[in-house]
């Protein structure tokens, strides 16, 4: 039970545990502050496999902005708690089995074929951000490109979507 | 005993030494951050041509203790048909990463010197130094925004809520212009390590002109860069002239409102950390850290004994006031605080004879250097609040988004230029 | 160390989960995060298999921390223009709940 098993456990029972407190609040505000806790927990496990600059990025961009943007949304729209909490029958009967069952299949295919994934990890290796901005900008940039792009139109398309209607 | 100390040379004396220095970083801080409440109030009330605190102990000293009983036996008051969870969890959140960002800061270069290892460990002047300091600091930032939004809607009133909304707006539109404008830095040191950062700006030859803000050496000056910087961080901090969002006359008390005695102290003292913890982050970046403005030439060694130039004035300065005071605490404990002072000055200087307190005086050169730094930007940030009125929300919304953004944006073009041209050999 | 089959594990868990919530949920905006979850979940698989590759694959290590990179900057963008339809449907609907939007008309 080496000390990174340990670490790993924790925080994957912390991140289970935020998904599984995500389906179970009733307020949406609650559910936002289990997700915020899976991603921090994500960022977690991500330093842990030495992949420092995505840890961070993780936490600036997902938790620090993208979370704030739910959490926004959630206090301008006054977001109550969920009337009924019940799952409907669909639900219960159909859906729940089989996501259950698309998460087995998932699991058991990975473990299945373990010795297929190559297990190379250097310990205490870490990926430093000048590899990843060099992959970025050589290999990548192409797609980074089209990425400024696409953040862009996203702007673009939140200011139509925030005018108010014109009164003609 | 023996198992003990084999724990303790392995890895449970790292895990035991961090444990440590956080605990007296912790200590250090939480007392900086009552005396810093104090200094404000002096300070503001002398530039208004009045007085301050001056009735709890000697120029009002014990002010911060009062204030700290006060929060402490205040009535708890809790509002009817707030979210409890939400409501509770906000000012902890808002305390602890305030106090978090204060990890990564290095307060000296050298660590501890060998008699002084703890089982074997070094014991460097930091509690950590990742490779990616800068971005821990930016991500502890990023999530501060939750303490103030979660604090005014989880206050179940429209004041609060507005209030929380307006500094969550803000505080998110000035971290884009914050991180902007450390870029530049960033790309004349090609590394995110705040130690790294410090090395570059290494003052022995050049003395002020290495620091970052006046470099020439492969790259260029980051005037603009600091200038961003500071700015974004006044308003990230919610301090003047950005506060409208708490602002008294406005919104009542904003996002704090229904918030009384301690879980308000924890907003007051997340609040004066992150000032701190800015205020440390400008010195590093932008001004040399811990290096001395006077270039380390021969001829200049006597600027080693600033240190003690200024503690030995000071410390007779507190004796000959404390003994006017009719108080214990004036007559006594005064006096007995001035001596200390005056004499740990005359040690240092004593390191002009005597040679280990000359290796002493070169240690804390370092540390002392950057605490001078970091106190004058704290002065910086108190003069700034006795000085200027506040910005309108929209006004403030415009310097964010028209102003400083573009400027810090340009200035990482004009940085990335001059460092492709000219540095980097 | 850890094998990176526990990280694929846990990222078929996490991908289950936001399944889960997507399906069970009705809230329009919870379901949104769901969506977020499972992104998350995938870019958990995508590190960990890029960790787990030997160097020697001509310097294509890294690929998966830097698809990773892009995957939250498209869920950044998708999460600013879903919430702002959100908030015009909210709007008009005067609803939340996701079953008084199942129908093109009012």
């Amino acid at each position: 039970m080496s000390a990174p098993l340990i670490v790993f456990f924790l925080l994957a029972a912390l991140a289970v545990v935020g998904a599984l407190s995500l389906i179970l609040q009733k307020h949406p505000i609650h559910s936002a502050l289990s997700l915020i806790v899976v991603m921090v927990s994500l960022a977690g496990l991500y330093l842990l496999m030495g992949a420092e600059f995505v840890a961070a990025v993780q936490i600036i961009v997902y938790g620090g902005a993208i979370m704030v943007l739910f959490v926004f949304v959630i206090m301008l729209l006054n977001a109550s708690a969920e009337e009924h909490t019940d799952f409907s029958k669909l639900a219960k009967f159909g859906g729940l089995p089989l996501a259950l069952a698309l998460t087995g299949l998932l699991a058991a295919a990975m473990i299945h074929n373990g010795s297929a994934v190559p297990n190379n990890v250097t310990p205490d290796a870490l990926a430093s951000t000048t590899d990843i901005s060099m992959s970025l900008f050589s290999t990548f940039v192409y797609p980074f490109e089209l990425t400024s792009f696409l953040i862009l139109v996203a702007i673009m398309g939140a200011l139509v979507l925030a005018q108010r209607e014109k009164k003609t | 005993m023996n198992s003990v100390t084999t724990f303790l040379t392995q890895d449970g004396g790292f895990w035991v030494l961090t444990f440590g220095k956080i605990a007296l970083l912790l200590f250090i801080v939480l007392t900086v951050n009552a005396y810093l409440t104090w200094f404000e109030r002096k300070v503001v009330a002398l530039m208004q041509s009045r007085v301050g605190p001056h009735r709890v102990g000697p120029h009002g000293l014990l002010q911060p203790a009062a204030d700290g009983l006060k929060f402490l036996f205040k009535e708890d008051v809790m509002p009817g048909g707030v979210d409890k969870f939400v409501y509770l969890l906000a000012p902890f959140l808002a305390l602890t990463l305030a106090l978090a960002s204060l990890a990564v800061i290095p307060f000296g270069p050298k660590p501890l010197p060998p008699p002084f290892t703890f089982f074997g460990h070094q014991i460097d002047l930091w509690i950590t130094n990742p490779d990616i300091g800068l971005l821990v600091l930016f991500a502890i930032t990023a999530l501060g925004v939750y303490g103030v939004a979660l604090a005014g809607w989880a206050s179940n009133s429209k004041y609060p809520l507005l209030g929380g909304l307006r500094s969550s707006a803000q505080m998110v539109s000035y971290e884009l212009s914050m991180t902007m404008s450390v870029v530049g830095v960033v790309l004349m040191a090609n590394s995110f390590s705040l130690t790294k950062i410090i090395s570059l700006q290494d003052s022995s030859k050049w003395g002020l002109l290495s620091w970052n803000i006046f470099t020439f050496h492969g790259g260029f000056p980051q005037v603009v860069g600091f200038l961003c910087f500071f700015i974004s961080a006044i308003a990230e901090t919610n301090r003047v002239p950005f506060d409208l969002p708490e602002a008294e006359s406005e919104l009542v008390a904003g996002f704090h409102t229904e918030y009384s005695s301690f879980k308000f102290a924890m907003f007051f003292i997340a609040e004066y950390t992150s000032m701190i913890s800015v205020s440390s982050l400008c010195a590093i970046l932008f001004f040399g850290g811990w290096y001395s403005p006077i270039p380390d030439l021969p001829w200049l060694q006597f600027t080693h004994y600033l240190p003690s130039l200024i503690l030995i004035p000071f410390g007779l300065w507190v004796i000959f006031d404390g003994v006017r005071y009719e108080t214990i605490f004036g007559k006594v404990i005064l006096p007995g605080l001035g001596t200390a002072i005056a004499g740990v000055g005359a040690l240092l200087l004593a390191g002009v004879w005597i040679a280990p307190l000359h290796e002493v005086n070169e240690y804390i050169q370092g540390p002392f250097w950057l605490l001078s730094k970091i106190f004058f930007f704290l002065f910086f940030y108190v003069w700034a609040r006795g000085t200027l009125p506040r910005f309108r929300y929209d006004q403030l919304m415009h310097i964010g988004w028209k102003l400083l953004l573009p400027v810090s944006i340009a200035n990482v073009i004009i940085t990335a230029g001059c460092v492709l041209r000219w540095g980097h050999p | 160390m850890v094998p990176t089959q526990y990280y694929l594990v846990l990222s078929a868990i996490l991908f289950g989960l936001g399944a889960v919530a997507f399906v069970v949920k009705r809230n329009i905006i919870t379901i949104f995060m769901s969506i977020e979850l499972m992104l998350n979940a995938v870019n958990l698989a995508f590190v960990a298999f890029s960790q787990s590759m030997p160097d020697k694959i001509g310097g294509h290590k890294l690929d998966g921390q830097v698809f990773v990179l892009f995957v939250i900057v498209v869920a950044a963008a998708e999460a600013a223009v879903g919430l702002g339809i959100i908030i015009l449907t909210a709007r008009n609907r005067r609803s939340l709940n996701i079953e008084r939007v199942d129908l093109l008309k009012l």
